[in-house]
């Protein structure tokens, strides 16, 4: 097949910092994220929208970059999980896996992560039923998924008794 | 394999009528892309034959939801999480929320528009048994002329709409209750959260002393295209649904759907499931 499109230039903000990205305009996002500023937290999974690991935050919204072409992220505010920590100081979610062995092999967790921390940016106390559908859309094959739920609610735990 | 992406082209027009002028001028060439959850899984497996694109995700004025005393008209790029979030629609149009709900994950419903689901035309989406169910009409736009259609006989085949090439769906309107209906929605699938259904199932009704005097249904993944079981609903109009009434909406049933094996069923597996959620749908009519 033919070149037909020629690369374009998508002008964004990631972790809050302005950025440019030069692709070609169906690129995957999750791969201009990675190969570009070199953001490489964000994962490559089924690259078909079905495991998660390539979650990022987008104006706000949780997306699966896999399944955004880069064009449609002109103009966008994204955050992925290089931007979760502030300088430095992990997140509530991020200290919880650490404190509850949520993550083992790694390649869900930036995706379980960002999952989680948008879901407690909708909504600051979820009951355990919303936890588990808010982390239903991320595929996990080595901790059973126990170990990441409890992460989460020990996460919520600790952003109420510090609020 | 995955798509050779330099050859594909996505352009982001400046408006609607940019839009609709590009689908006019080169008829056929440019189709609509929105939030792409349908799409960049086709690309990803090199299966997406068309090859030039047109961003419509911007377009704010297809992302309202208008709400007047007769009508709610949803804008084609409402998203499920849209949907989800609406309290008016969730009173009235329960089943369009489930639906919205039960599809995909949380990622999956802040990309997907209704008026992509509608255009993908899957016989096992989840949105369009409940938008048969409300009785949805379509409206369809182009630089020529605006159109509204019943949703119901917009499907023409499989994965075949009666939407021209230079049209663009605009919005989705649902008339509103004016009477309490009960409602059921099931959705079949192999686990909870992003399985794509091996039946599903939406009916509404309204009974009087245990007498039902209205019912629609309508079902996913049975058939060719997402269907409204007409012949099974004449069953059970006028009628209380005992155990016999029930039996003969089953055999209806039956004979209007059209299940077939696949990687997700089997045609034998999702009959008796079909059959049973209409015999749960006429239970709780009557509870």
């Amino acid at each position: 097949m033919s070149d037909t499109a020629r690369k374009i230039q998508v002008h964004c903000e990631i972790n809050g910092r302005p950025a440019t990205l030069e692709v070609y305009p169906m690129a995957r996002l999750l791969d201009a994220l990675r190969e570009q500023p070199g953001l490489t937290g964000t994962k490559e999974g089924c690259g078909e929208g079905e495991c998660g690991a390539c979650a990022i935050e987008m104006n706000g919204a949780l997306v699966n970059s896999c399944l955004v072409p880069a064009a449609q992220a002109n103009g966008a505010i994204i955050r992925t999980i290089e931007g979760i920590a502030d300088e430095g100081h992990l997140h509530a979610v991020q200290q919880a896996f650490l404190a509850h062995g949520g993550a083992q092999c790694g390649i869900c967790t930036p995706g379980m992560i960002l999952a989680a921390v948008n879901l407690l940016s909708r909504t600051a106390q979820p009951t355990e039923a919303e936890i588990r559908e808010g982390l239903s859309g991320n595929l996990c094959r080595c901790t059973g998924y126990t170990k990441i739920f409890e992460s989460v609610v020990a996460a919520c735990r600790q952003t109420r008794n510090s609020a | 394999m995955r798509s050779y992406v330099p050859g594909y082209e996505m352009q982001t027009p400046r408006d609607l009528s940019n839009t609709l002028n590009l689908l006019a001028r080169e008829s056929g060439v440019w189709k609509p892309f929105a939030g792409g959850t349908d799409l960049m899984v086709l690309l990803e497996a090199g299966k997406l034959p068309h090859r030039k694109f047109l961003n419509i995700w911007d377009l704010t004025e297809l992302r309202e939801i208008q709400l007047t005393p007769e009508y709610v008209t949803l804008g084609a790029l409402t998203t499920y999480s849209d949907l989800r979030r609406h309290e008016l629609l969730a009173r009235e149009f329960p089943l369009l929320c489930r639906a919205a709900a039960e599809t995909g994950s949380i990622a999956t419903q802040n990309r997907g528009t209704l008026g992509g689901n509608i255009a993908n035309a899957s016989p096992a989406a989840d949105s369009p048994p409940a938008l048969l169910v409300y009785d949805a009409e379509l409206e369809l736009i182009s630089v020529r002329s605006a159109r509204w259609l019943p949703y119901w006989g917009f499907w023409t085949g499989y994965k075949q709409i009666a939407l021209r090439k230079d049209e663009l769906i605009r919005a989705i309107r649902l008339p509103r209750q004016k009477n309490t209906w009960s409602h059921f929605y099931c959705k079949v699938g192999t686990r909870r959260a992003q399985a794509i259904s091996k039946v599903c199932f939406a009916g509404a009704a309204r009974a009087d002393a245990g007498r039902i005097t209205d019912v629609r249904i309508a079902l996913g993944s049975v058939a060719p295209m997402v269907l409204r079981a007409i012949q099974t609903e004449k069953v059970l109009r006028g009628e209380i649904p005992t155990a016999a009434i029930v039996q003969r909406a089953r055999e209806t049933l039956a004979g209007e759907i059209a299940p077939i094996d696949d990687m997700r069923s089997t045609a034998r597996y999702r009959l008796r499931i079909a059959q049973n959620l209409l015999a749960q749908f006429c239970e709780s009519i009557a509870a």
